[in-house]
């Protein structure tokens, strides 16, 4: 029995600091946010965390297809944000999506990529028939050093998907994941800040999981960029999945719904994630969607998806994620610290 | 110190506004109450989850919080009326130059407080403007 994505719901906070704001105070070249193509990235509010944000986007998904929130087996919340580390996030969105108390859940980490897991594992759960449904959520208020280059771009933003067997809005067709052991970006046991390799992030970490992922499921699919409608790639800045797109033989249009990283950031563990709800957003039934997130560490899962008729039915039903771009709040460089905690008071 | 079991007690009340309903006089609580002022032991009380949507009765802005508060000021501290009739008291996040009595407002999840850098995080509802409402 097919499986697949019964409804979805994202969340993206309403204040933006632009990346010409960062550089004005770092004295950073001014062309920083075209060398990136990031404009602008979303800032939570003073009292948002990893698991507010998530809670938002989970009961927006609640939302969308009327869920019976006691019909959920299995909640994995993945997050590089985690507010506590030990105690999970999964048990408080739970609770505050009013599930019925027996059900498994679990916290993931796996930088920027921990959601694309979280949505296997409910996978796994759902094609055995061991759950009625899962619920998936990658969600992130991401940290980046004052001053480093990840400053432009660590956003905060939150995607839910609840995945099923009935009533599928859009089918996952199959996956494939490429994983190794690369140590291109990490963050040390209470370190405020992770750490990076620089452009060893690039070529060994990005271009090389997500071209083997991609490749992988192509082959096991028996498929060709042709073959889908729209593709969405992990987007840590602006460049890298226009280019990753462009070596794989994807074309401009195919990307162009889903390529949400010019005005949010990178949200991290809910980066693809958004950028497939924004593509499921646009997209009618029939038409197939090619998704490969990346996580530093580093791996890459890739999915094919077919969208449903059913998608119809809930799409309108809960905020897109372009709805999030509207009414939103600018900050200084000054109050953007001050919500992100970097003032010492 | 604990304040933990206080806290996790009113999980259900501050995640999702779960109060008391009244079935025989149609009375609503929140907080919720075991017992109805009105038919006391007659009552036929039950669970009510309320929509969260309210009204602004009357509002305060901090200027001057305690230390646990003191990162967010200026904020908005209003009374709210739910629509099933309740009056609670809870924080309008929009700027003090917006707020205004009569003003819908609707629910979100938002940290209350923390207790410190090594406690627990309290989560509940708080309340944002309905978009044209103001």
């Amino acid at each position: 029995m097919p499986a697949g994505i019964v409804s979805y719901g994202v969340y993206i906070p309403k204040y933006r600091i632009r990346a010409k704001e960062i550089a004005r105070v770092w004295g950073e070249r001014e062309d920083m946010a075209q060398n990136l193509n990031v404009f602008e990235k979303s800032v939570p509010d003073i009292d948002e965390d990893a698991v507010t944000i998530a809670v938002e986007a989970a009961r927006n998904a609640v939302r969308r297809a009327s869920i019976d929130p006691a019909r959920i087996g299995a909640i994995y919340a993945g997050s590089e944000s985690h507010p506590y580390a030990v105690k999970p996030t999964g048990t408080i969105v739970g609770e505050a999506i009013g599930v019925d108390h027996q059900l498994t859940v679990a916290d993931l980490e796996f930088a920027c990529k921990a959601g694309t897991a979280a949505v296997q594992a409910c996978l796994g759960l759902v094609t055995a028939n061991l759950i009625d449904l899962g619920l998936a959520v990658g969600t992130d208020t991401s940290q980046g050093a004052p001053g480093d280059a990840l400053e432009y771009t660590a956003a905060a933003g939150a995607a839910a998907y609840i995945i099923g067997r009935e009533n599928i809005a859009a089918e996952i067709e199959g996956f494939y994941s490429f994983t190794t052991d690369t140590p291109d970006f990490w963050r040390r046991e209470g370190m405020p800040y992770p750490e990076h390799g620089g452009r060893f992030t690039g070529e060994p970490g990005y271009f090389k999981h997500v071209m083997s992922a991609t490749r992988g499921l192509l082959k096991k699919m028996g498929t060709i960029p042709e073959d889908y409608d729209y593709a969405v790639f992990h987007q840590p800045n602006g460049k890298f999945p226009v280019r990753v797109a462009g070596q794989l033989g994807f074309l401009r249009e195919q990307i162009e719904p889903g390529l949400v990283v010019p005005w949010i950031g990178n949200t991290y563990s809910g980066s693809s994630l958004i950028g497939l709800a924004a593509t499921l957003d646009v997209a009618r039934p029939g038409e197939r969607i090619f998704l490969a997130s990346f996580g530093s560490g580093a791996g890459s899962d890739a999915f094919s998806i077919r969208v449903k008729d059913e998608i119809e039915d809930v799409r309108n039903r809960a905020p897109k994620v372009r709805n999030y771009f509207e009414n939103v709040q600018y900050l200084d460089y000054a109050v953007y610290a001050k919500h992100k905690g970097k003032l010492r008071l | 110190m604990s304040t933990v079991p206080r806290f996790w007690r009113h999980i259900p009340q501050r995640y999702n506004l779960v109060g008391t309903h009244c079935e025989k006089c149609d009375e609503y609580y929140y907080p919720p109450r075991t017992i109805c002022p009105n038919c006391r032991r007659n009552a036929k009380m039950e669970d009510h989850k309320f929509d969260g949507r309210g009204t602004v009765v009357t509002y305060t802005t901090i200027y001057n919080a305690t230390d646990d508060f003191k990162r967010q000021t200026p904020y908005n501290l209003a009374i709210i009326e739910l629509m099933e009739g309740p009056r609670l008291t809870g924080q309008v996040i929009c700027s003090p130059d917006e707020i205004k009595i009569g003003m819908k407002v609707k629910p979100v999840f938002r940290i209350l407080g923390k207790e410190g850098d090594r406690g627990i995080i309290y989560y509940g509802t708080k309340f944002v403007p309905v978009e044209g409402s103001a």
